[in-house]
């Protein structure tokens, strides 16, 4: 019984109590990067959660004979061969989509959470429970991202999936697409804003202040 | 039959070894160098056979994908591809496949031209030519003797050409094609099917609004040399000689630079320029 919750919370907790791109502020850059599309946001959040899965479970797999010495090489040569696994995959099965993902699917060897979740988790846990954790931050990493390209497409070009949604004043819609939203800076704001919400909605997750502003006229710091 | 196989890997010798030995090593302590010696190289044999095995048998499918992208350019530089477009009957239909000897201009018969690959051939010295330095603007060191060019013909007169480039941009060889009308001057259109610039910069030449601005433009001079060429900025359309020019991508001056020299280079003597003058004399493929 305790197990399934244990399961439960590990799995659901990355959504939003532990979210990755929100609360821990990793992999950034790709959720920048792929969002201007939704298409090629759920590709990208699909090749994550695999790579990020399959490597934990790999890891912790052979977690009590990895020599500390060489353990991150380790981790990094199980991450990088998985996604080159994924990367061949994309160019057999979704060769257009691949094209347009280029770099970033590469690029996700040295996501943060991935790595983060082989350091953090799988070299301490069992494989079954890193798998699942693996899922669950990549489900943290692809709400975010889904969200983010889902207000980029809307905004930017007027659909969703491709499919039209607002049509656009040049095809004699009533839509004039934002073009700040299909540059990646736009994701930033985003972002922040989610941030700024989902901290609204869970107060705990403020990080706590560095240091206190002293009061100078009635604070022991202020001098004459 | 599994338990066969355990059997007579039981008795084997050698297995015996190496399962003594596994089982001394798993024994070892952690940071012993014996161990991670072995550790390291376990664990490169395995990731190795998972990453050749994923390459080796998803290659077929890629290269199909490959072929198919290929003539889906070449059918969009055409300005043939719509939506609903079914690639391999349009292509098939619609576009001959001709090779060209780049120094003489002339077709060449006799060879299979389905499966010429100008790229591979690039590559083989029986099949290539090196390029002198001082030619060598699109910085691409050698190139074929025979190139593949593609032909729309309406009847018997050709209605567009379709010319392969390539050289170099800022991190990658991009390549491409550029779409010529019937007189060998005129600009249709231009894309790039592989190129490996920087995604929002470089990676710009892709850009269907930027592609747009070549339509029309033209390649030579009165005096027969290649001017077509990006320029800085915004090209002013009502100046004169702003029809040998297309806006520079902002942001990306290497592969603006990368673009108009392979253009010119592909466009000149060391091109096709041969062979548009053939084509235009002739007025016929």
């Amino acid at each position: 019984m305790s197990d399934t919750i244990n399961t439960k919370k590990i799995l659901t907790d990355p959504l939003v109590n532990n979210n990755p791109i929100t609360l821990q502020v990793l992999g950034i850059c790709s959720a920048l990067a792929v969002t201007s599309q939704m298409s090629t946001s759920l590709i990208m959040a699909v090749a994550l959660t695999a790579v990020t899965a399959c490597s934990s479970a790999a890891i912790s797999s052979i977690r009590n004979h990895i020599p500390g010495s060489i353990r991150i090489i380790v981790q990094m040569t199980i991450i990088a061969s998985l996604v080159i696994v994924v990367d061949q995959v994309l160019k057999a099965f979704a060769y257009e989509i691949s094209k347009q993902l280029s770099v970033f699917v590469g690029l996700i060897i040295t996501n943060c959470i991935v790595m983060g979740r082989a350091e953090a988790f799988a070299m301490k846990n069992p494989p079954m429970a890193s798998f699942i954790d693996g899922v669950g931050n990549g489900a943290g990493y692809s709400l975010i991202l889904i969200i983010v390209a889902f207000f980029r497409e809307l905004f930017g070009s007027g659909k969703l999936l491709g499919i039209e949604i607002f049509p656009l004043t040049k095809d004699g819609g009533w839509y004039e697409p934002n073009g700040l939203m299909l540059l990646p800076p736009s994701a930033f704001f985003i972002i922040g804003i989610l941030i700024w919400t989902f901290r609204q909605w869970k107060p705990e997750q403020n990080e706590k202040a560095d240091f206190k502003i002293m009061d100078i006229s009635h604070g022991e710091g202020g001098h004459h | 039959m599994s338990n066969g196989i355990k059997e007579r890997l039981d008795k084997c010798e050698y297995y015996q070894k190496f399962d003594a030995y596994k089982e001394k090593i798993l024994a070892l302590s952690n940071d012993s160098l014996e161990k991670t010696i072995a550790v390291a190289l376990a664990l490169c044999f395995v990731c190795a056979i998972l990453v050749s095995f994923a390459a080796v048998a998803l290659r077929p499918l890629q290269i199909e994908n490959k072929a198919m992208d290929m003539k889906k350019n070449i059918l969009e530089v055409a300005g043939l591809l719509n939506e609903d477009t079914d690639i391999h009957q349009a292509f098939a239909q619609q576009i001959e496949e001709k090779l060209v000897d780049i120094e003489t201009g002339d077709y060449v018969e006799g060879m299979d031209v389905a499966t010429y690959d100008q790229r591979k051939a690039a590559k083989d010295p029986a099949q290539n030519i090196n390029i002198a330095t001082a030619d060598d603007i699109a910085s691409i060191k050698r190139k074929a003797k025979i190139a593949k060019v593609y032909l729309v013909k309406s009847g018997d007169t050709i209605e567009s050409i379709i010319l392969p480039m390539h050289g170099y941009g800022l991190w990658s060889t991009m390549y491409g094609f550029l779409a010529l009308e019937a007189d060998g001057q005129t600009v249709k259109s231009i894309n790039f099917y592989d190129q490996a610039e920087t995604p929002g910069l470089g990676g710009e030449v892709v850009n269907p609004n930027w592609r747009a601005l070549w339509k029309g433009k033209k390649v030579y001079s009165e005096s027969g040399e290649v001017e077509l060429g990006l320029v800085k900025g915004v090209v002013d359309t009502s100046r004169p000689g702003s029809e040998y020019n297309v806006d520079g991508l902002a942001g990306a001056t290497l592969t603006s630079l990368g673009v108009s020299n392979l253009v010119k280079y592909w466009m000149s003597k060391e091109g096709f320029a041969t062979y548009l003058d053939k084509v235009r004399t002739k007025g016929e493929g």
